[in-house]
């Protein structure tokens, strides 16, 4: 495994799998039904402004604020 | 027992120190490891005097102390960024500046790696690590992890800052542009950057949210390559244990190329992805909506830390480095472009439905006018990448022209909107002490951008223009004394900018200590600020 071969490697199929992760993501952000997980999302930062969630129930949270 | 450990752990620190000052090879060396003991020995007096009055942290609440001491050290050093920023700009203008009983010292030489590493990793690293902690906490809706290791992270930084400072100024340095501090300071900030790393990754293992905001995302992002790259670009091996001088490990072109892999992506890492997790937590607050597109947000990220790390080469054009990797590097940047607008446009058009905000709220102002900058520089960026476009900026002022447009208007302008949102929700304030203030921090702090960024513009393409400027018989007309002494009126523009960017500087400073001393306390705090929606 000298410089050449990795210089082989990166040149042609890790740069296929890098772009190919890229289109992977590019499609899978514009997955059906998608919208609605974004909005819920984006909202985050309008949740916990002041204190943490409180631990005993980690899934009630995600109804504040809306 | 953990305060012991503590305790034999710093005192072994100090006593170290202590040898390694008795033994110094050179001035820097002696004196860092002075500052050294002095920290060691500070640490072990506050462990021993604090033993035993632990209170259990509740997990009810946020760790907003080290949040806080971020905030008053980010404001600090951006004064004396500033400050040193306006003096090394009047030296350059007025050379009798460098004095004849400071050289050596205080010459420009020596200040100007002071200027570039308070401002960006001083003003710009607190900004970062304070705001990533305030970040993570809310987008995670848990307590800061690991206890006292954020203020390790804090204190340790901070004095990785005073090591690095203290070492140019007596003259320890690798030469190595944003890379400067010599090895047994690179050691010491790989051991806080590892336990920043720890206290981010720990916090967003325990979060309450489901989804990992984009914030996050972008602060990991810097947080990791900054690591990578620091290791990289600093392998080298000290001449002597007891000295400050180190040799590098690569040499020539390979160094050059490792030195600019390391230099565009401090640019694309620490000033650009650091600082767009600030933009995408800090503007929708500030906005008071959910970001513009989350679609988009994610497909920016990706793009951005995929494409960034290819660009370095554009700072080699011309030079020993081969023509095919110049030619990628300058590919790359061009299609940088577009994630740069991407995120640009995101940002921007988050307030489409508020644009009325831009009239009653400074702060808004100072944000838009930021992400316009941001914009304005990586359209600017890739263009000097081109190579036709380099042969005629490289080595001219248009560079520092274009470094700075971006530094001060899109890092220094979210910053200043970071710390007026924060300052006052932090001290559990009514508001700020004044927005009047805070508009006149905004227009000198644009006309100072403003000012700048144009006579750069005008004094490099001049002298680029000017170094290839052949008369008839095919001799170059201009010597390089000549270029120097017709720049000298944009370059007195240039330092009276940076006066205007310092006076903004200072008033905020002076805003936000009132904020804190004058303004009454809230005891609940409102998540908005004045309307009610």
């Amino acid at each position: 495994m000298d410089y050449h071969i990795f210089r082989e490697f990166a040149d042609s199929w890790f740069l296929i799998f890098l772009f190919v992760f890229f289109l992977g993501i590019v499609v899978w952000v514009f997955r059906p039904g998608s919208r609605k997980t974004y909005e819920d999302t984006s909202d985050i930062p309008f949740r916990h402004e002041d204190k943490p969630a409180s631990s005993s129930a980690p899934g009630e949270n995600r109804d504040r604020g809306e | 027992m953990w305060d012991y450990i503590k305790l034999i752990a710093l005192g072994l620190v100090a006593v170290l120190a202590a040898i390694a000052a008795g033994n110094a090879r050179d001035l820097a060396y002696q004196v860092n490891a002075v500052e050294i003991m002095l920290a060691a020995a500070i640490a072990f007096i506050w462990v021993l005097r604090t033993m035993g009055s632990h209170q259990p942290a509740s997990q009810n609440e946020y760790f907003d102390g080290v949040v806080r001491a971020g905030v008053i050290a980010t404001t600090f050093w951006g004064v004396v960024g500033f400050l040193v920023a306006v003096i090394i700009a009047f030296q350059l203008a007025y050379p009798s500046l460098n004095f004849e009983w400071a050289q050596g010292y205080l010459n420009f030489g020596k200040l100007r790696p002071l200027h570039t590493s308070a401002v960006i990793f001083a003003f710009g690293g607190n900004a970062l690590i304070a705001s990533s902690f305030y970040v993570v906490q809310r987008t995670s809706a848990a307590r800061l992890w690991g206890g006292g290791l954020g203020w390790f992270v804090f204190w340790g930084y901070n004095l990785f800052i005073v090591l690095a400072a203290s070492g140019y100024i007596l003259g320890a340095t690798q030469s190595k542009e944003y890379a400067e501090p010599e090895w047994h300071v690179d050691i010491w900030l790989t051991v806080v950057w590892v336990a920043y790393l720890l206290v981010f990754l720990g916090t967003i293992f325990k979060r309450k949210e489901p989804h990992i905001y984009v914030a996050n995302w972008f602060y990991l992002s810097f947080i990791v390559t900054i690591a990578m790259l620091h290791l990289v670009n600093n392998l080298a091996i000290p001449v002597s244990f007891f000295g400050s001088k180190s040799v590098q490990v690569f040499s020539g072109v390979q160094d050059a190329m490792t030195q600019w892999w390391y230099g565009h992506n401090a640019v694309g890492f620490f000033l650009t992805a650091g600082f767009l997790g600030m933009m995408y937590y800090f503007v929708p607050k500030q906005a008071e909506r959910p970001v513009y597109s989350y679609k988009l947000s994610i497909v920016h990220f990706w793009a951005l830390i995929f494409l960034y790390i290819w660009a370095g080469p554009h700072h080699l054009h011309y030079t020993a480095l081969p023509d095919w990797a110049g030619t990628l590097g300058m590919t790359f940047s061009i299609i940088l472009w577009m994630p740069s607008w991407g995120g640009m446009i995101n940002g921007l058009m988050t307030l489409s439905g508020a644009w009325d905000k831009l009239r009653t709220d400074p702060i808004i102002r100072m944000m838009v006018v930021s992400v316009g900058f941001y914009g304005m520089s990586t359209f600017e960026g890739p263009m000097m990448s081109i190579k036709a476009v380099n042969s005629l900026s490289h080595y001219t002022d248009w560079t520092i022209g274009h470094v700075h447009s971006g530094a001060l208007g899109w890092n220094g302008m979210i910053t200043f909107g970071t710390l007026y949102f924060l300052v006052p929700r932090l001290w559990a304030r009514e508001g700020l002490y004044s927005l009047k203030l805070v508009s006149w921090h905004f227009w000198l702090a644009t006309i100072g951008i403003v000012l700048y960024a144009s006579s750069m513009w005008v004094a490099g393409i001049m002298q680029g223009l000017m170094w290839r400027e052949v008369d008839s018989q095919g001799f170059l007309v201009n010597a390089f004394a000549d270029t120097v002494a017709a720049m000298h009126p944009m370059f007195v523009v240039r330092g009276l900018g940076g006066v205007l960017y310092l006076a903004g500087g200072m008033i905020m400073a002076y805003n936000l200590w009132m904020t804190v001393a004058r303004q009454p306390r809230v005891e609940t705090r409102s998540v908005a600020a004045v309307p009610a929606e």
